[in-house]
């Protein structure tokens, strides 16, 4: 059940951008359009799988260097438009990326850069008053998803077995780790933040919404409107908050994070 | 000459020998190092233990505020010798909790300015989600940060800056490195494992630092610094980037200049040192 060949990114894209027109000059692998939602601009941005990809190892819906500058620019690019609005159009990250592209062409020009290029541009939206929202459709994979939607004020994502939000890979992760991948499975059975299930990941505090679907690879027509409904109350929610990622924290499961930052600030 | 080589050999301290808190003291002002959460606060890490691993006092992370150039400062060390420099929870906290607080600052008027002393692996696998979670924070942290004081991140050696560390040190407003340092995404072992030994060969170490060393980075433009291993002078290297202030457009900026040069590429012809190093010529 792989998403690359599911294509989940952009099927959600299509059904939330419909008839949209495909912003021009960014690279075949993304997805970039504007639209309107709850009454708001809004511009969803998908990575998807392009066969033809330049960069071999980044033909299945990974994050490579073209993407990482692309959303770079797609970003940047909504920011300059409305510099001088006092409406900033919101971002839609579709979430669908099964990780970043590991290979030698990638390493040698800086695929490290190219997703900073990504998340800098993500975060500067944030902070210009862009409200930015990732919405998790299928994996969300380490450095992939820093790059594309980590930086969102707000995270939803569909309860459904094919989404998914990891570090690394099992296989790769119990070779680093030095385990077999029953060990790691048994291990991640036990240690929330190790899961590889939804749940679990829900249990750390990081989402602000999960929702049921009938049919996470393809929306039917109720999908569609639960998630538009849950898109623009998050919409309404941002726009009456902080600009920072706060609101993350407060889960038992994460209470680490809050002591420290409480007992760095008494020490400050 | 060679005397003078010798003097000068006989100067040096090294600084990729001290481990982290060694040399976040380095870089501050004499007299003037104040750790923060140091490990008699023993906040440690509450995952590590659960899997049968020793915790250490500090997570692998020091904080210390104090004076570089005479101007409010914080350095935060990773310390390379626990857990690969991993990131987990707690240590990742430290990270972003002090670089949010060093924004406050600003804020409110006092210009506390960030160096990043980075030696790491990445996320702690151990703590996986907690860790991606932790430097998703840490790169807002900084985004927001650069935007008053320049941040400038160091990775000196020897376990170099790996991971989503790697995007961390891919916005900071100045990077420097040594020839003992490597900056990549991916690690050489995972590259193996996801591409083939082929496409990646993790033993090959000259091949590895060949596009991913120190050296080749400064030469290709990815880093603003290529620093000798000793105290004076990458104190005197961060000083002088200070008083240089921010840069015009930082690295992660540059979107419309990289995306030009890879689209000149040939792609059909695998990487290597000379490629990059022409196509990144200007950077």
């Amino acid at each position: 059940m792989t998403t690359a060949q599911e294509q989940r990114g952009l099927h959600w894209f299509q059904a939330l951008a419909g008839a949209a027109q495909q912003q021009p000059g960014l690279p075949a692998s993304l997805r970039v359009a504007d639209g309107e939602l709850a009454g708001q601009a809004v511009r969803y941005l998908a990575v998807i799988a392009d066969a033809n990809n330049p960069f071999p190892r980044a033909r299945n819906g990974e994050v490579g260097l073209l993407e990482g500058w692309g959303l770079a620019q797609a970003v940047d690019e909504a920011i300059e438009a409305d510099r001088d609005n006092p409406h900033k159009r919101a971002l839609i990250a579709i979430v669908d990326v099964p990780s970043q592209a590991y290979g030698r062409r990638e390493e040698a020009y800086g695929i490290h850069q190219a997703l900073a290029g990504a998340v800098d541009a993500y975060a500067r939206a944030r902070l210009a008053g862009h409200a930015v929202i990732g919405l998790l459709v299928g994996k969300s994979m380490s450095g992939a998803f820093l790059a594309h939607g980590y930086q969102a004020n707000r995270l939803i994502a569909l309860r459904d077995a094919g989404v998914m939000v990891h570090a690394m890979g099992k296989a790769a992760a119990a070779r680093i780790t030095l385990r077999s991948v029953d060990e790691l499975e048994a291990l991640a059975a036990s240690v929330p933040p190790m899961a590889y299930d939804l749940d679990n990941y829900a249990s750390l505090g990081l989402l602000a919404d999960v929702l049921d679907v009938e049919q996470a690879a393809q929306p039917t027509a109720a999908d569609l409107a639960r998630v538009q409904d849950a898109l623009g109350r998050a919409l309404a929610d941002i726009a009456a908050s902080p600009r920072d990622l706060r609101n993350r924290l407060g889960a038992a499961n994460r209470a680490a994070s809050s002591q420290v930052r409480e007992a760095l600030r008494a020490q400050w | 000459m060679a005397e003078q080589n010798i003097a000068r050999l006989l100067a040096q301290r090294s600084f990729t020998e001290l481990g982290a808190r060694g040399r976040a003291r380095a870089l501050l002002d004499a007299g003037s190092f104040r750790e923060l959460l140091d490990p008699f606060a023993r906040l440690m890490s509450p995952w590590l233990p659960k899997q049968g691993i020793v915790p250490q006092a500090d997570d692998g992370v020091v904080v210390a505020k104090g004076l570089i150039d005479g101007q409010p400062a914080v350095v935060i060390a990773i310390e390379g010798a626990f857990q690969g420099g991993s990131l987990g929870e707690v240590g990742g906290a430290k990270i972003a909790g002090a670089l949010e607080l060093a924004a406050e600052d600003n804020r409110n008027g006092t210009p506390t300015r960030a160096v990043l002393l980075l030696e790491t692996g990445g996320v702690r696998l151990q703590e996986a989600n907690l860790g991606l979670a932790a430097i998703a924070e840490i790169q807002a942290a900084i985004v927001e940060l650069r935007q008053y004081q320049p941040v400038i991140g160091l990775v000196a050696g020897p376990v170099g800056c790996f991971g989503g560390m790697s995007i961390a040190a891919g916005l900071c407003s100045y990077l420097l490195v040594t020839r003992e340092a490597r900056l990549g995404l991916n690690g050489p072992q995972v590259i193996e494992q996801e591409a083939g030994l082929d496409e990646y060969d993790s033993r090959d170490r000259p091949f590895i630092w060949s596009l991913t060393g120190g050296e080749q980075r400064h030469a290709s433009g990815l880093v603003d610094g290529y620093v000798a291993d000793d105290v004076d002078a990458i104190r005197s290297e961060l000083h002088g980037l200070f008083a240089k202030g921010k840069p015009t457009q930082e690295r992660s900026r540059r979107h419309a200049w990289f995306l030009q040069r890879l689209r000149a590429v040939d792609t059909a012809v695998q990487a290597d040192a000379a490629a990059v190093r022409s196509a990144y010529q200007g950077a």
